[in-house]
């Protein structure tokens, strides 16, 4: 281990701890280097922790909008990182369902571990103080070691809450059920599902980004091996080659059908837009009110959709198809009704046409329905065809699910789904960030 | 497995007493003439056993919790051993062998309340003779030895499951053979993953043994990787299970009849030959004084470490299917495994919850996980009622015990740095 630990949880995450995965009590006196980050931006990570606070701006003051590998965000915040954070290049999902035998204390204490443990690796340091290296020749080290040398690469680790983890069956799991709120329900079936359960729901879930993906799946092996006994691995998907941008100084990136999507996505910035479409609002409708607080207020919805892309057929269609489709212009990303990619779609003239990708799912031809979308490409090998097994993993978050039951209702006529099939599909609380201190999820369970 | 877990929830240590009687402080034996000390009317002085080639008559079925001597008096004609064993059969809590026809010694072991079995082996092979029940009752016993008098202790036992596990395979194998040699499949076919299970159990000492392991055990494909002629129970599998016309090997890609064809009579007769002679290579080896030095030399760290390789044989192997290609039988040897590695566990799972909070609170964890293990495990069958094949399980029921596999194997792999603090 090449760093420095820079908190006083030395103690309490002691080396020989038999516990499962990391000690609560670890919790409690969260990194110095996660509340030094609070004020100064960005904290520095495994390769040169030890210098304190870089002051570094968000964005690790390279060009292109893209981080320095030492970028560290902070964990802690009013909202979870990894969602305004300006999009990583790597995605490591994990969806994740609780033993059967999981007691609400289990939960909680998982929620806990997984706080402490997230909190650490955000910063680019081993998982525990012991991490790889420090623990007994007879135990296993706590950290796996993959990431040794390897700086916090802008990592963020998203916890979400799925509607299962209130109430299966009419079967209050935890003493939460009544605190879920109506919104977290699974989506209603949708024109041209081919949904698998393979690739759908979860009781909980963990969003890694990074922009070295040896980091991204370093986060979610640790934390899977956390949780262990407690929970274990629903489902998970690996992405790379981000197909949206949360920050001004990223370029739109292109999905695998070569166009750039999503150009219009809220970003990190747009303080209005993202109160006014994805940080779910105290005594709002969708804030968990039930028989106590608003305990999502702060937080967000999560939706993720996994997207197969028919990626033989699309290559074989005419370039003025294929802007057809999208209602793009393939080399910029223009609208077809004229100017660069960031000029605003005409519709109705017919330069556009009424069933291509922009047309539909508009905010303008959505009643303003907007969501931040913060979905990868996804290539998992070949599939029994010899086919690309590739798409896109649709990630985004907004503080109505209803959003993107809209949207994508909206999309049931698009001339791309003769392109494309949606395999997997799951929804998500994420609950809102926390002060140095704190776990997430203390609202729901307090 | 059996339901009932004295072993988990009442771990007895006791003192192997044959040659040597370990005191552990404050365990001092009670006056082998009092009886019912605690007004239950259980013995819990001397209790006298006497062994035959046919019987293993106890004085008393019951006795109360503390420091029990059996004076094993050997009536037959065969120099014989004598077991306490946990309710599950499997698992020894004490000992005394190599007792000589005409010849007496004594076991004195401490033993905490629970469900038991009393066992004489006549012969020192088999499943033994006079199998009884025996219980105890009373107040669980504080043990107070030191670690190094406990971990010797385990070792001892360890010596002991193995032993026991050895002498009765032996038979069993020569059974088995006789039934694959005679061309009887049916009978054989029933008998293969029984067999197994013996070996199963104690696999981590049969793979430390060189090529042992891979006369017996190895598959085809990899006593082919390694140029071995290939011997033991898989190639005698393929021959009962004889694959149809045009199945792949393990590997998924080697015609079933690439390089092989159903064995003759002759080669059947051979082949037995060979596994019988292997498992008494086996049998002498842990009869043997070089075994005993060998798991000293090991420590018992090689124990819980035992536990844990077990775990990781089911999770590689047998949760895979790729371990019984032919016969579909890789639920017993899984069962078989988990029953080996708790075992291993049990016999070190005291030394564990002596290391505080944290090591009871591991011990604890160790015990749901075994529990929750089995019980998953039981939904498929059992080793006396059966197992369904492999192909039965679907993809969903080999994830859930993959799960539990981890539950349980997480907490499992702290156990040795536990143990050795």
């Amino acid at each position: 281990m090449t760093s420095t630990d820079p908190g006083p949880d030395r103690g309490p995450a002691g080396p020989s701890t038999p516990r499962r995965g990391i000690s609560r009590r670890g919790v409690l006196g969260l990194s110095a280097a996660g509340a030094a980050a609070l004020l100064g931006g960005a904290a520095v990570g495994r390769a040169t922790a030890g210098i304190g606070p870089a002051g570094l701006g968000p964005l690790g003051g390279s060009g292109a909008g893209h981080a320095a590998p030492t970028t560290a965000y902070p964990f802690e915040g009013a909202h979870q990182a990894g969602i305004t954070t300006p999009v990583q290049d790597h995605l490591h999902f994990a969806a994740f369902d609780l033993s059967s035998r999981a007691t609400r204390d289990d939960v909680v204490e998982l929620l806990q571990d997984w706080t402490y443990a997230a909190s650490r690796l955000t910063q680019g340091l081993d998982v525990s103080a012991t991490g790889a290296l420090d623990g007994p020749e007879s135990a296993p080290p706590d950290d796996t070691g993959e990431a040794l040398d390897l700086p916090a690469s802008g990592l963020t680790v998203t916890i979400g809450l799925g509607p299962t983890l209130f109430e299966v069956d009419g079967e209050d799991r935890f003493g939460i059920a009544a605190r879920r709120p109506a919104a977290l329900a699974p989506l209603p079936p949708f024109l041209g599902d081919a949904l698998s359960t393979e690739w759908s729901h979860g009781d909980l879930c963990l969003q890694a980004c990074a922009d070295d993906p040896q980091v991204a799946v370093h986060a979610i092996r640790n934390l899977a091996r956390i949780a262990f006994g407690r929970a274990h691995v629903r489902w998970s998907q690996m992405g790379f080659g981000r197909t949206s941008k949360t920050s001004a100084a990223q370029a739109t990136p292109r999905n695998l059908f070569g166009f750039k999507d999503g150009t219009d996505n809220i970003l990190g910035t747009e303080e209005d837009r993202l109160a006014e479409h994805v940080w779910v609002a105290p005594g709002s409708a969708t804030a968990g009110a039930g028989d106590a607080a608003d305990w999502l207020a702060g937080g967000s919805y999560l939706v993720s959709r996994k997207i197969e892309m028919l990626l033989e057929p699309w290559d074989r269609t005419g370039l003025g198809e294929q802007e057809r489709v999208f209602g793009r212009d393939k080399r910029v990303g223009a609208p077809l009704s004229g100017g660069d990619e960031f000029t605003a779609p005409v519709f109705g003239d017919g330069r556009i046409d009424i069933a291509s990708h922009v047309h539909l799912a508009h905010p303008t031809n959505n009643a303003g329905a907007t969501m931040l979308r913060r979905g990868y490409n996804y290539v998992d090998g070949t599939n029994p065809l010899g086919r690309l097994d590739a798409g896109l993993f649709f990630l985004a978050y907004v503080n109505d699910p209803d959003t993107f039951v809209q949207v994508q209702r909206s999309l049931s006529t698009d001339l791309l789904n003769e392109y494309i099939r949606h395999i997997g599909s799951a929804i998500f609380a994420v609950p809102p960030g926390i002060e140095p201190g704190g776990w997430i999820g203390e609202t729901l369970f307090a | 497995m059996t339901p009932t877990r004295p072993s988990a929830s009442v771990p007895a240590i006791v003192t192997v007493a044959a040659a040597a009687v370990v005191v552990l402080a404050g365990c001092v034996p009670n006056n082998p003439q009092s009886s019912g000390t605690d007004g239950s009317g259980a013995a819990s002085g001397a209790l006298a056993v006497t062994s035959d080639d046919t019987t293993c008559e106890i004085s008393a079925a019951e006795a109360t919790s503390g420091t029990l001597t059996f004076d094993v008096a050997n009536s037959g004609t065969k120099v014989t051993e004598f077991y306490l064993m946990a309710a599950d059969g499997l698992r020894i809590v004490g000992e005394v062998e190599n007792i000589a026809p005409g010849a007496s010694r004594t076991l004195t072991v401490t033993v905490q309340p629970g469900d038991y079995q009393t066992v004489c082996k006549p012969g020192m092979i088999g499943a033994g003779v006079g199998r009884a029940d025996f219980t105890v009752s009373g107040e669980r016993v504080e043990l107070t030895g030191e670690d190094a008098e406990l971990k010797q202790e385990a070792i001892d036992l360890y010596a002991a499951f193995v032993k026991d596990q050895v002498a009765q395979l032996l038979p069993e194998t020569e059974a088995f053979v006789d039934l694959y040699v005679a061309g009887d499949d049916e009978a054989a076919r029933a008998d293969f993953p029984l067999v197994r299970a013996y070996y199963e159990r104690i696999e981590p000492v049969a793979e430390a043994l060189g090529d042992l392991d891979p006369r017996i055990d190895y598959r085809e494909v990899d006593a082919v990787a390694e140029g071995l002629d290939w011997t033991g129970f898989h190639r005698i599998e393929k021959d009962l299970w004889e694959p149809a016309p045009g199945a792949l090997n393990s590997d998924g890609e080697t015609d079933a009849f690439d390089g092989w064809t159903p064995s003759t009579p002759e080669e059947r007769a051979e082949l037995g030959r060979l596994l019988v002679a292997d498992v008494t290579e086996l049998y002498d080896f842990v009869h043997s004084d070089d075994f005993t030095t060998f798991l000293s030399d090991q420590g018992v760290d090689w124990i819980s470490n035992g536990a844990i390789g077990l775990l990781d044989e089911v999770a590689t192997g047998k949760i895979t299917g790729e371990e019984d290609w032919w016969s579909g039988t890789d639920l017993y040897d899984f069962a078989a495994n988990v029953e080996g590695s708790k075992m291993a566990f049990s016999l070190v799972e005291d030394l564990a919850s002596r290391k505080g909070a944290e090591g009871e609170e591991l011990v604890g964890q160790i015990n749901d996980g075994y529990a929750a293990l089995e019980e998953a495990l039981a939904e498929h069958g059992s080793l006396t009622t059966g197992f369904v094949a492999y192909s039965e399980l679907t993809d969903a029921d080999k994830k859930q015990l993959s799960d539990l596999i981890n539950a349980l194997a997480e907490p499992l792999s702290k156990l040795t740095t536990t143990v050795l603090e």
